[in-house]
This record gives structure tokens, C-alpha cells and sequence, in this order.
């Protein structure tokens, strides 16, 4: 199972090992890290999954879709390492991913 | 002050199919919601979305639900309160009145919160103490073009909202300065390109991979300061500032009505989705018990409980009785088939 680092605005750090195939904001949510809403529930729909990547990891990602760049128009503050972390489906190759949540969603 | 057997806030699919289960029992209702039009998420959020598990409809999508939920509450002639949010819930002896903020206000021995994650309010910028421009020239929405007449505009946003306007008030305004955070619009290719040759004559300004930083001015923004995602900082001279940000969803005023929440959502029994008000139900999404599932067809559910709850409420001296759609005269009659 890859490992994931959630780390909070205020800098707390979760390490969490989720299950391959699932995303990054599933992981999160089902694990109770603060800092991640997804109110659409991970319909790529509402932005409020926003993390960013940290940058060394950004290729090792999926691409990202037109959807997911017109749903980060809304997300609070992005940045080039900003993206929707529904989805981003965790792989093993993943193991060790590091994403930083920002100050708030929406 | 509008009389009915029920208030329902929030007009998507579970609030509807809550209208639905009330009048098959005989029971009127009144739908409130915040959007310009009935669907709530399903229709805002993903109107093209596949949906898969809805029972006994293999596939359909957020607005092919919403048409047809419509369809099946048709006989029921409800009336809907759009772009009105509900503001105060105030007890009068077993009754409820519910106050909106456009003052609309209805008694009800009951209220029915299907209102999912909370209501769709503008997403503002992310800058500090925008609110205060909020009264004088910020603004989310254009409610009369006339009061940007040869003004400076500067417009936020890449969708149709942002477009729209650019092409629209750039024949009135001195002139428009449109701000997108990536050179990509989302909005119709017609528009942009309409855009795009405004450009060319001079009329609009557009400025690609910026983002506000800041607002200047006491009372009103009169500079706007936005950055380059290489680093430069630009300054902007305006008159007034439109910001098509879309929108989020926030609980709002629904936190301060005295309801037991627990994580953004409220507290239900499951017996009936009563709250810990006597009369205050919540279903779909907003509500919360062990065992919880965020599903619309957990919602249709919840709504088919609380409708036998209302019924006691609304008619205290009939009897209620348990009927089958497909055998009751009385419940065929209200739909109209008999």
C-alpha cells in the first residue's frame, strides 16, 4: 500500500498508507484528515479537494483532464502544483507521495 | 405569511422526491432554494454526469433526474421560492415560521431541510477583507449593466459568466479588463472568440495566468493588484470589479437555527429524520445518524419517513394509513390517474 504524507496548512503532518486504486482525497477523507471537503463527493464537480503536489512528484501523476482544469478556476489560491486530489488514483509507484493541503477549499 | 403543510428547503432531488411522498398524502408543500433554478446539485454541480445508482434506472444523468422527479410531482402544482434563502426559523406554538431574506414567510407545522451540503453562495477572491467592497463595487452578478456605463471594469474568471459579460458590457463600458488564471476559458468558443476580436480592436483588455492579490481603497476598490504566475505584479485602475469565481457551498444561516450538527451535517433520529425540533426534519445529505450513506436513493428513503411524521403534524385529528400507489383510490386520485 503507498504511503501518503497529508501535511496541513499549519505544517501537522499525516502519514497514511492507503489502499492502491484509491484517490488521494478518498484516502484522506476515510482516514479523517482535516483540510480536504470534497463536497461533490469526488465528481471532479466542486474543487474543494485541492492539494498541492509536491513538485517532485508531479509527473509521477495521471494527467491532468480539461475537467480538472476548469474545476481548479475555482479552487482557493491554486498554484502550478495545484491539483484535484480526486483525481489522483494511487498506484504503487505512488509509495511516498507528499501533497500539501491548502490554507482552505472553496 | 403563506399557509402550507410543509416548507421544504432546497429543491434537489430529495427535496423534490420529499414533495412527492407528501402529496401522495395528501399534503402540501412549499420548495425554497437559493439557485435560479430547481435541481440543486445535480443540476449546478454535474447535469452531464452519468448517475448509475438510482434503482431501477440503469443510467441517467443529473438533469435527465431532476426532469424527471419534476415529471412525477407535476400533479402536485407545487409552488417554488428560487433565489431565496431561508434565513430564520421561529417557533409559534406548534407551528414554525420560516422567514427568507427576501421576506417571504410561510407557517408550517413543518420543515424539511434537504439542503444538502448547505446552500450555493459566489466563491469570493481569496483576498483579506474583500467583504468590505461587497456594498460598494465588488460584485458577483450583474443585477443592472447601466451602472458600469463608461466605467473601468475589471472582470475575473474564465467561464461563461466572465464572457458573457466581457463582450456585453464592453458596448457601454470604457473598457473591460478581463483576468483568467490560465490561457484556456472554459466558457463557449462563439463567446471567446467574440472576445478575442474585441480584443483586437482595442475595447477589452485580457490578461491570461494572473490572479488577484490584492484590493486597494477604503471604501471601494479603486486599484487591483494581480500576479503573474511568473512573479510580476501588475496594477490595475478600476472603477469596479466583477468576479465570476463560481460558486461553493456553505451551511450558512442553517448553523444558527439551535439544530444539533455534527460535522456540518445534522443530527437525525431514524425513525422519522426529526431533528432534536420538534417538526424540523432533515433528509439526503445534510442529514447524519450511524450508518449515514451520502446516496440519493438514501435520501428518497428518508423522505418517505418523514412524510408519515408530517402527516400526524399537519392533520392531527385524521388517521393515517399505510397505502399502496398501486391500489389506493385516494393516493391515484391526487396523482391524477383516477
Amino acid at each position: 500500500m503507498p504511503k501518503v504524507t497529508y501535511i496541513e496548512h499549519n505544517g501537522k503532518k499525516h502519514e497514511i498508507e492507503v489502499e492502491t486504486g484509491l484517490s488521494i482525497m478518498e484516502g484522506a477523507i476515510q482516514n479523517g484528515v482535516p483540510g480536504i471537503d470534497a463536497d461533490c463527493g469526488g465528481a471532479c464537480a466542486c474543487a474543494t479537494c485541492h492539494v498541492y503536489v509536491d513538485e517532485e512528484w508531479l509527473e509521477k501523476l495521471q494527467e491532468q483532464s480539461d475537467s480538472e482544469k476548469d474545476m481548479l478556476d475555482f479552487a482557493f489560491e491554486t498554484k502550478k502544483n495545484s491539483r484535484l486530489s480526486c483525481q489522483l488514483m494511487l498506484e504503487d509507484k505512488h509509495d511516498g507521495i507528499i501533497v500539501n493541503l491548502p490554507e482552505k477549499q472553496g | 405569511m403563506i399557509k402550507t403543510d410543509a416548507v421544504i428547503v432546497g429543491a434537489g432531488p430529495v427535496g423534490l422526491f420529499a414533495v412527492f411522498e407528501l402529496g401522495i398524502l395528501g399534503l402540501s408543500a412549499h420548495v425554497i432554494d437559493n439557485l435560479d433554478k430547481v435541481g440543486g446539485q445535480c443540476i449546478e454541480l454535474y447535469p452531464d454526469k452519468p448517475i448509475y445508482d438510482i434503482p431501477a434506472l440503469p443510467l441517467c444523468t443529473g438533469e435527465s433526474l431532476t426532469k424527471n422527479l419534476l415529471k412525477q410531482i407535476e400533479p402536485f402544482k407545487t409552488t417554488f421560492h428560487l433565489n431565496q434563502r431561508v434565513e430564520k426559523l421561529e417557533k409559534k406554538n406548534d407551528n414554525w415560521i420560516v422567514t427568507t431574506n427576501d421576506q417571504q414567510q410561510f407557517e408550517t407545522p413543518n420543515v424539511i431541510i434537504a439542503a444538502g451540503v448547505g446552500s450555493f453562495e459566489p466563491r469570493k477572491p481569496p483576498i483579506k477583507n474583500v467583504d468590505k467592497f461587497e456594498e460598494t463595487n465588488l460584485h458577483f452578478a450583474v443585477k443592472d449593466k447601466n451602472k458600469f456605463k463608461n466605467q473601468t471594469v475589471c472582470i475575473f474568471g474564465g467561464g461563461d459568466s466572465a464572457l458573457d459579460w466581457t463582450v456585453e458590457l464592453s458596448k457601454i463600458a470604457k473598457k473591460i479588463i478581463l483576468v483568467h488564471r490560465r490561457d484556456d476559458f472554459r466558457a463557449a468558443q462563439h463567446t471567446v472568440d467574440l472576445a478575442m476580436n474585441l480584443k483586437k480592436d482595442g475595447k477589452v483588455k485580457i490578461l491570461t495566468c494572473y490572479q488577484p492579490t490584492d484590493f486597494l481603497g477604503d471604501h471601494s476598490i479603486e486599484k487591483v493588484l494581480i500576479k503573474h504566475d511568473n512573479g510580476d505584479i501588475k496594477e490595475l485602475v478600476v472603477d469596479s470589479v466583477l468576479a465570476f469565481f463560481g460558486l461553493k457551498m456553505e451551511l450558512g444561516p442553517i448553523a444558527n437555527w439551535g439544530l444539533d450538527l455534527e460535522a456540518k451535517s445534522l443530527k437525525v433520529n431514524t425513525k422519522n429524520f426529526e431533528t432534536n425540533e420538534k417538526g424540523i426534519f432533515a433528509i439526503g445529505d445534510i442529514c447524519n445518524y450511524p450508518g449515514k450513506l451520502k446516496l440519493i436513493l438514501s435520501g428518497f428513503h428518508e423522505g418517505a419517513l418523514c412524510a408519515q411524521e408530517c402527516f400526524k403534524r399537519a392533520k392531527p385529528d385524521e388517521k393515517y394509513v399505510f397505502r399502496f400507489t398501486t391500489s389506493s383510490s385516494d393516493i391515484q386520485k391526487r396523482l391524477g390517474v383516477k
